[in-house]
């Protein structure tokens, strides 16, 4: 094929059946036919239909992006596909706890960057402060390199959520 | 009036009986037991021991090719799960509908590292369509019968359902139909019309169109093979197919290039390469067909038809994807065809075969006899023309003598040839053979065999000889292992490692210590009365036929090479296989 198609990064909905083994199937296919994973979240949306929404960050070309698609639209307890990074204008978010350790000035400037972050603490003792920061992930990128020289001690991130702007679902 | 609880085993029998299921593979053992005591009880399923559940698994294989019906296995856990592996990884590859029961320890010692506990979904994954692990006898009919519906629809599989023992026991109410409607799983069978009228646009506007079928075609049924034939009669194009769709076209016909890919006939490879419109109905663009990709029909349109959307622009791109059933899609195009009256290019085909002539006088499947030594095409030539006008279904193991046998026997209709092409088991066919046999008893089954495959599943015969299988075991016998020891002497300059058949038995006799006949020939003035004596016994057969022992399979596209690349038997300078083409298998 075309060796020097770009890479691209998507962002992949896949509404699933919340069974037994599903998110193996789903990373499976991922590590089994050598697709990257930027991040992967998954958590039941519908607990009567008992479905569960998967969103995956990919990169690759466009062909291999279309080839993942596929493999996991054949996939047997998957409801439905959607590249939201093609199909809609999606909005994307993440979250992080990001766990910052220090005294004096350092301390200071930590809690007045994480105010223009809108960042919460959520812990806090007398040497440490635990931030929650939501947005894209460049917005998480950028906050946790701003903690970085004041004590960053650290992280958890969720991966990116996502869903597309407007009335319908998916 | 509630109905009548079952235990779980009774249910497995009882779902198997739904679906219409006569005929099992299996091997017993410790957790599956409970269901070997209600198949004992019963009288509907017949249950067939194998020796391996490797050989229950091609055995379930070749009853399900050769008849179009789902095969279904029956193991035990553990090993019984592992060793059916490679069956279920061949099913997969090959589109083979497969239903695998296996045994698991009870609930309650899974994960415990228990006496023959494997963790079977998690291994076998990876090697189905779908498997399910099922926890409570309530669910149990559903998963059965949801089972038989994932792997006999849409693009064909293997399914694993795994049954703890416990659950075996347990009692529960049967109520499911056999009729389900999948909560998730729908495949399309209906191709996009609107894609289906740009498809016959640009076949019908072809100068030099070719054909290219596979094992899709197959898989979709009888019908889409009669279809296919009264489509590509009424254009007048040349067709050519894939190993695995060998038979879908009758080989006998005038527009029949043969085989295509790595040991393809010169015409048909050329017909592909040269080509400006490549109709590919259910085939998918392998890399045994395609060779060097950037290479691959480079002047042609390309329309693809296929019922897995996934195999659309995975290795090829091509310019009008068809997602849905050949047959369906089949009729779609004639309908479409005949409607708007639809004329090939005469003037066009008529050059267009003039070229493919000259391609075809080249010959690419010659070979010279003598009268020393045996040659194997000699040898299937022989059996095919000996066997001509019987019903006759063919299996075979994996290497030159499954190239060979792809080549010089010819095959009219589909369902009658059974070989491992995407996983190429060695071990295949004699299981394979054994499965055809139960579904065709009345059929003369041969397993055109080498003599190191047929070692690794050697143990089925005593299946054969225990259900009086008159299976023929045709060994073409070179004393190497074929295939690696000519990519050896092409790409390894002759070094044979480790490819000597070293040690063999005795065949004729190992034969008849099984309980089966064995007839060996050594000269080529023995082969016809050898082979009439192998037709005409009434049980299995195994025939050690003593060959050419440093033959090589041409035409070959080496790897890493084009299709107007081939290797002919007569070129005297031999193979050039680039640096990058060693890196290929």
């Amino acid at each position: 094929m075309i060796k020097d198609e770009k890479i691209e990064r998507h962002t992949i909905s896949v509404l699933v059946d919340n069974e037994a083994g599903v998110l193996a199937r789903v990373i499976g296919l991922f590590s089994g036919r050598g697709y990257n994973i930027e991040s992967l979240t998954v958590a039941e949306v519908d607990q009567g239909e008992h479905t569960s929404r998967i969103t995956v960050v990919t990169t690759g070309t466009p062909m291999v992006i279309e080839q993942i698609k596929a493999q996991l639209d054949r996939l047997v307890p998957v409801h439905k596909v959607m590249d939201l990074t093609v199909e809609a204008n999606a909005v994307e978010r993440e979250m992080a706890l990001v766990k910052v350790a220090g005294t004096g000035e350092r301390r200071v400037e930590a809690l007045r960057l994480s105010d223009a972050f809108r960042a919460r603490v959520i812990d806090t003792t007398h040497s440490s402060f635990v931030f929650e920061v939501t947005g894209t992930p460049e917005k998480i990128d950028a906050f946790i390199g701003l903690m970085r020289p004041l004590g960053l001690v650290d992280v958890s991130r969720t991966g990116v959520v996502a869903i597309a702007r407007g009335p319908e679902a998916m | 009036m509630a109905a009548q609880e079952l235990t779980g085993a009774e249910i497995v029998i009882k779902a198997l009986v739904d679906q219409g299921v006569d005929t099992i593979f299996g091997y017993p053992g410790g957790a599956v037991l409970p269901i070997y005591d209600a198949l004992f009880q019963q009288n509907k399923i017949r249950h067939i021991l194998v020796r391996h559940e490797q050989g229950a698994v091609h055995a379930a294989e070749g009853y399900a090719r050769s008849t179009g019906k789902p095969g279904v296995v029956l193991v035990t856990s553990g090993p019984g799960a592992t060793n059916a592996v490679t069956g279920l990884t061949d099913a997969l590859m090959d589109s083979i509908p497969i239903v695998c029961l296996t045994g698991q320890v009870a609930t309650h010692l899974i994960g415990s590292d228990a006496f023959q506990e494997a963790d079977t979904v998690g291994i076998t994954r990876h090697c189905t369509k779908h498997n399910w692990l099922v926890k409570s006898a309530p669910e149990l009919a559903r998963v059965m019968h949801e089972a038989f519906y994932v792997a006999t629809h849409g693009r064909p599989g293997p399914v694993v359902i795994d049954i703890p023992k416990d659950v075996q026991f347990q009692k529960a109410e049967y109520t499911v139909s056999p009729h389900i409607t999948h909560r998730t799983y729908r495949p399309k069978v209906k191709g996009d019309i609107e894609k289906i009228k740009e498809a016959v646009d640009l076949i019908a506007n072809a100068k030099k169109p070719m054909f290219y079928t596979g094992g899709g075609v197959i898989n979709s049924g009888t019908v889409a093979s009669q279809l296919l034939r009264e489509f590509v009669r009424l254009t007048g194009y040349p067709i050519t197919s894939t190993l695995m769709g060998l038979g879908a076209y009758p080989a006998s016909d005038k527009q029949w290039l043969g085989m295509l890919g790595m040991h393809g006939t010169y015409e048909a490879n050329n017909a592909m390469h040269d080509c400006d419109v490549l109709i590919n109905i259910g085939a998918r663009f392998d890399d045994r067909v395609t060779g060097r990709l950037d290479a691959f029909s480079p002047g042609s349109k390309k329309i693809h038809v296929d019922i897995d959307a996934s195999s659309i622009n995975k290795n090829v791109h091509v310019d009008v994807g068809i997602i849905g059933d050949c047959a369906h899609v089949l009729e779609d195009m004639l309908r479409i065809w005949k409607s708007k009256a639809r004329r090939p290019d005469k003037a066009a085909l008529a050059d267009w075969w003039k070229q493919i002539d000259l391609w075809r006088e080249r010959k690419s499947l010659a070979y010279k006899t003598n009268d020393e030594v045996i040659k194997p095409q000699q040898a299937i030539q022989r059996l095919f023309e000996m066997t001509r006008g019987r019903e006759t279904y063919i299996t075979t193991e994996v290497g030159q003598h499954q190239m060979w046998a792809a080549q010089h026997f010819h095959f009219d209709e589909p369902n009658r040839w059974m070989t491992s092409g995407g996983l190429g088991t060695m071990g295949y066919g004699m299981p394979a053979a054994i499965g055809a046999q139960i579904a065709h008893p009345d059929a003369l089954v041969v397993d055109i065999a080498g003599e190191a495959s047929i070692l690794m599943n050697m143990q089925e015969l005593s299946t054969a000889v225990q259900f009086m299988l008159p299976i023929k075991i045709f060994i073409l016998n070179n004393e190497y292992m074929g295939m690696v020891r000519q990519w050896q002497q092409l790409l390894h300059e002759g070094r044979y490692s480790h490819s000597y058949s070293d040690s063999l038995p005795d065949f004729v006799k190992l034969a008849e210590a099984y309980g089966a006949t064995g007839i060996r020939a050594e000269k080529p003035s023995e082969l016809d009365a050898a082979l009439k004596k192998m037709i005409e016994t009434p049980g299995p057969v195994m025939f050690d036929c003593r060959v050419d022992q440093l033959e090589n399979c041409y035409p070959m596209i080496p790897s890493g090479a084009a299709h107007n690349e081939m290797i002919l038997g007569d070129d005297t300078d031999g193979a050039s296989v680039s640096e990058e083409g060693k890196m290929l298998v």
